[in-house]
């Protein structure tokens, strides 16, 4: 009884495929073009990444009817990520950030890559595209400042 | 590259440690050195096999191990039709419920050897260990049950593990 406890590592794993629909399969269809696309909704405003329904009229998105936005654009809010973990973009301290791009009424997260002191909410920055893209998020592989 | 993009994989992955207790720590010690060992409730006398820390029934810690046969019996069972990713057992198979002798609840293990149209409830197994210098902390040590040459074990012996 007074044997110790075992313990071991382990791993669990789901290698999840999932369908995209058509308004996401057509957001990254654009990022493996190195463009970024949005929803124009029916209030007027760009909706980037695009939503799969219009929050104003409940509608389905026409992915058809995707317009194309900035590969620029202004930090809206960050976050310092001190301690990367696996599977993050980077293996050194980076932050997370909302951009909104030029033409965008909403923000897009993904990470950027520069110094902490340099980051701000409002600094212009731009998308690093990936040098090989396959239809995923991580075409864009960061943003970086503009 | 002028493909539209209609599905991603999306892996998910946790590493962790994991322990697992002071009951299932003696459980699978057992395993290492090739036995069976569950734990009898001193309230109920049912003997729990995997062992918990408690009776579920009764809210009493377990004092008692036992040791257990290597065979038993089949208190209920699932025919499997569709596989899972990476397991590469051939369609269709059998995971048994097995009480094993001086148990009180079961244990899912895969059945080898019988076809899916000849299981049945009460039919006598016995489990097949893997090779000895495989033997690790783990019911993994257990490859599957095999059905044994004897007469099916009558249901007032496993209707209680139901
Ligand atoms: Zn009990």
């Amino acid at each position: 009884m007074s044997e110790e406890v075992l313990s071991a590592p382990h791993i669990m794993e789901f290698p999840y495929t999932r369908s995209t629909g058509p308004v996401v399969g057509a957001f990254l269809t654009g990022l493996r073009d190195q463009k970024v696309l949005g929803y124009q909704a029916s209030d007027g405003r760009v909706m980037c990444p695009p939503p799969e329904f219009d929050a104003g009229t409940n509608a389905p998105v026409d992915a058809a009817g995707l317009v194309e936005v900035g590969a620029e654009g202004v930090v809206t809010s960050w976050s310092w990520n001190p301690v990367p973990r696996d599977g993050n973009p980077f293996d050194r301290p980076f932050a997370w950030a909302l951009v909104k791009l030029d033409g965008a009424d909403s923000s897009i997260l993904h990470a950027l890559d520069a110094d902490r002191g340099a980051i701000s909410t409002g600094m212009r920055v731009k998308v690093r595209w990936a040098e090989e893209r396959v239809g995923f998020i991580n075409d864009i592989a960061c943003f970086e400042p503009a | 590259m002028s493909e539209p993009i209609t599905g991603i994989t999306t892996p998910i992955r946790m590493e962790y440690r994991y322990t697992p207790g002071t009951a299932t720590s003696l459980f699978l010690r057992a395993m290492k050195e090739g036995r069976f060992e569950g734990r009898r409730c001193p309230s109920c006398q049912k003997v729990y096999f995997p062992p918990r820390g408690g009776c579920s029934m009764c809210g009493v810690e377990f004092a008692e191990s036992v040791p257990l046969k290597n065979t038993g019996t089949i208190a209920t069972y699932t025919v499997v039709n569709v596989n899972f990713a990476n397991r590469t057992v051939d369609l269709p198979y059998v995971v048994a419920e097995v009480k094993f002798d001086g148990a009180d609840v079961t244990t899912s293990l895969l059945l080898k050897g019988v076809g899916v149209d000849e299981v049945r409830q009460g039919m006598r197994v016995e489990a097949k260990w893997i090779p000895e210098d495989e033997w690790d902390f783990s019911l993994a040590n257990i490859s599957h049950v095999e059905a044994l040459d004897e007469p099916d074990a009558p249901l007032e012996s496993y209707k209680d593990a139901i």
